[in-house]
């Protein structure tokens, strides 16, 4: 016999769990049908109910289009008219090899792996140093913090504007720099146009970081800067065994983010450099996608990069949350 | 051991993926695509219509709609600007997708019509009983360029923009120059007037071509050039690329020859570097002529390599064709408001209000009075019965696109051999206008 003397207050999972090791008739009436139904829905269905509008939203513009995209990279797939019906044949991993066999996309990733050792770890540091310095201003600290902020908010179309005003031959840094400025110019330099857009990114950013920091900061406890100051340690030490390990979640959060963002540069290569310019140097796996996939009609082989770069964060994504994530 | 409420929490992750997977798949076996899906081609009533969203031909298009309009109440036309995109092509793309395509849109790139047609948006006009013949009488000879590999067409011919060099002729005068009969017929002459230009100061740049590495540049620096090189060839020729011969690689040497000696710059300009005097040259079509009205301009055909009588050069058109689309339900109106769209007297207005030519044989004799009172307009009339068009087919962009990555790497950037660049792209370019 199963604990069928629980009363309807009982804790979930003796009824929730599968039978124990003592378990000897097979449950039958009602009750077995309340526990069938608590195993599928919990011991709370409402609970699925008010959270189903979310799950519906996550399988609908999450799941459902990866789920697509895998079946497209593995097809012979194009985009067409309803009521036309093309063969799509089962093509394996042609559609792999025809998008990695092509040195542009080789090319792409190593961009953008540029782009990450550049952009994701000037985020973190630059980002956890303004938000430590931002969270001990007094005056004038919501100025700041808007300040930062304001490039983040501000559409990339409009800033990628000042940002060609800057570095173009002619632009004002180049101007500065006179004889110093680099030939060919930055934009149109195979070495300089990818850390270019990495900082612009970075700095473009930084202001949604620094909120997350600035709210990680709240939750260290003032005692143990206090504990801190006592035994001696100063402003550096404090920072470095006090501040960084108290914000190590954000951290987690930030290095998460900024990679996955990152990772879907499109819009700063398409702009900035001119389609991913120069010679391809700064195109992105993204931009590529959108070249093959959407202008070229080659929907099957942007997705197999797509995928490619998908499985590629979550290796980097899993190997941060190893290396920062907490252990406990 | 996982507790139950992580076991759920699978549970519902499992469900969330199959559920899908098993929409994704639904939607993998539907849907569909290829092939001509012409339908009733007789069946008439309202129809939907997309036009550009350039002034000029707003105004000639909604005149257009409004005499229509008002001749067939019970087929009446519902226009609009194509939606906002990143591309006209990007729109009709998804719109073909969609199912939600207008009957007709009159601003569809022969670039984007092999996709199109592979997609299955688009229908085969020559399906119409007069389709084939009405294309012909119009456009002559040049209509053929615009046939799919069987000799359908699947777009209309309407209109082209013969591309041409424009100079800015106070800055020629400021750097000595004649600006009523500037030197630029030659390779030879066009870099020593260049290098002219470049050196009094007068501008940063002789001409600044789009550097970029959009697939559609090629239009506006290789192809031009190529074909009055050539005397009209096109860049695929029975499958194969026909560019990496010694006439190819003397447009590509030209070019590369104006980037290295700074002549034409290789970094983007925000704006429209004729416009703004960054440039004295630019390579456009008789649409400019309008939007360059506050510039003191003339106009030369592209250059050749040896002097060529201006009456024999040939260039690149820069054409917008008219679609009639497979989702229209009123095919027949469609047709029908296409014929009347492209009649002699419907041409004869676009001509005058946009300034750009209709893809019509005998454009000077058909419509005297206006290049005789427009004489600036004369030499695209005349330039418009020698135009070359891109190539056809469903990987055109591929195609454009390889070539543009070539160009960019050898002649913009001068990395690598000019010649050997283009002997790559035309192996890449025979084996994509070979596949399906």
């Amino acid at each position: 016999m199963t604990s069928a003397v629980d009363s309807p207050g009982a804790p979930a999972p003796a009824r929730a769990g599968a039978p124990g090791p003592g378990s000897t008739a097979p449950a039958s009436g009602p009750r077995a049908k309340r526990r069938l139904s608590h195993r599928i829905f919990g011991r709370q269905p409402l609970g699925l109910l008010f959270s189903s509008p979310y799950l519906v939203f996550v399988i609908a513009v999450f799941a459902f289009p990866i789920v697509y995209s895998v079946w497209i990279s593995f097809h012979d797939f194009f985009f067409a008219a309803p009521g036309a019906n093309p063969e799509r044949p089962f093509v394996g991993l042609d559609n792999y090899i025809n998008a990695f066999s092509n040195p542009a996309v080789i090319r792409s990733f190593g961009n953008v792996g540029i782009f990450l050792l550049i952009n994701v770890p000037l985020t973190v540091v630059l980002s956890l140093l303004l938000a430590s310095a931002l969270n001990k201003v007094v005056h004038a600290r919501t100025f700041l913090r808007v300040s930062f902020y304001v490039p983040y908010v501000t559409a990339s179309v409009a800033v990628v504007a000042v940002w060609l005003f800057l570095f173009n031959g002619n632009g004002l840094v180049n101007t500065v720099l006179g004889p110093l400025a680099p030939d060919p110019s930055w934009l149109i330099n195979e070495n300089l146009a990818m850390p270019v857009i990495a900082i612009y990114v970075t700095w473009k950013q930084l202001g949604f970081y620094i909120l997350l920091y600035l709210a990680a900061l709240q939750n260290v406890p003032k005692e143990l800067y206090e504990s801190a100051a006592t035994d001696g340690a100063g402003r550096i030490r404090q920072f470095f065994s006090v501040t960084v390990p108290g914000v190590r979640p954000a951290t987690l959060l930030v290095l998460l983010v900024s990679t996955v963002t990152g990772a879907n540069l499109f819009t700063e290569p398409y702009l900035l450099t001119g389609g991913g310019g120069p010679n391809g140097a700064s195109a992105s796996p993204v931009l590529l996608m959108y070249q093959l996939g959407i202008q070229q009609g080659q929907p099957d082989v942007a997705s197999a990069i797509g995928v490619v770069l998908v499985i590629g964060v979550l290796i980097v994504a899993f190997i941060q949350n190893r290396l920062v994530g907490e252990r406990d | 051991m996982q507790t139950p409420s992580v076991k759920r929490s699978k549970r519902i992750v499992a469900a969330a993926v199959a559920v899908a997977a098993g929409i994704a798949l639904a939607a993998c076996s539907g849907g569909g695509g290829g092939g001509s899906s012409s339908g009733d081609l007789t069946a008439t009533g309202p129809i939907d219509l997309w036009y550009s969203n350039n002034p000029a031909e707003l105004e000639w298009g909604k005149q257009m709609v409004e005499a229509w309009n008002s001749a067939n109440p019970d087929q009446k036309i519902t226009a609009q600007e194509i939606p906002a995109g990143k591309s006209s092509e990007e729109v009709i793309g998804a719109a073909i997708t969609a199912g939600n395509a207008p009957c007709l849109v009159l601003n569809t790139a022969p670039s984007a019509v092999g996709q199109f047609e592979k997609q299955g948006g688009l229908v085969n006009l020559s399906d119409f009983d007069d389709g084939a013949s009405y294309i012909e009488e119009r456009s002559g000879d040049l209509a053929k360029q615009y046939q799919n590999a069987d000799g359908d067409y699947y777009q209309f011919p309407w209109k082209s923009n013969p591309v041409v060099i424009f100079y800015n002729k106070d800055l020629f005068a400021k750097a000595g120059l004649d600006p009523e009969n500037p030197k630029l017929s030659t390779y030879d002459d066009f870099l020593v007037t260049s290098k002219t230009l470049v050196d009094s100061g007068v501008a940063p740049y002789a001409i600044q071509p789009a550097p970029t590495s959009e697939f559609f540049q090629m239009q506006f620096d290789f192809m031009p050039l190529y074909a009055a090189a050539t005397g009209g060839t096109p860049l695929i020729e029975d499958g194969k690329a026909t560019f990496a011969d010694d006439a190819g690689d003397e447009v590509a040497q030209f070019w590369r020859d104006m980037y290295d000696q700074k002549l034409a710059g290789q970094e983007q300009y925000q704006g429209d570097a004729f416009a703004d005097g960054q440039a004295a040259m630019a390579i456009v079509g008789p649409w400019a002529i309008s939007v360059y009205d506050g510039v003191n301009f003339g106009s030369v055909p592209v250059p050749t390599p040896e002097a060529t009588d201006p009456k024999d050069v040939w260039t690149f058109s820069d054409a917008k064709n008219i679609g009639l689309f497979s989702a229209c339900k009123n095919k027949g109106t469609a047709w029908d408001v296409l014929k009347f769209a492209t009649s002699q007297e419907q041409d004869g207005k676009f001509l005058e209000t946009t300034g750009q030519m209709p893809l019509r044989q005998d454009l000077p004799t058909v419509y005297a009075d206006y290049f005789a009172a427009n004489p600036d307009y004369q030499a695209f009339g005349d330039q418009a019965s020698r135009t070359v068009e891109v190539p056809g087919g469903p990987n055109t962009v591929q195609i454009m696109q390889a070539f543009r990555d070539a160009w960019g790497k050898s002649v913009i950037f001068g990395e690598g051999d000019v010649k050997q660049s283009l002997q790559d792209a035309a192996d890449k370019i025979d084996q994509l206008a070979s596949q399906p």
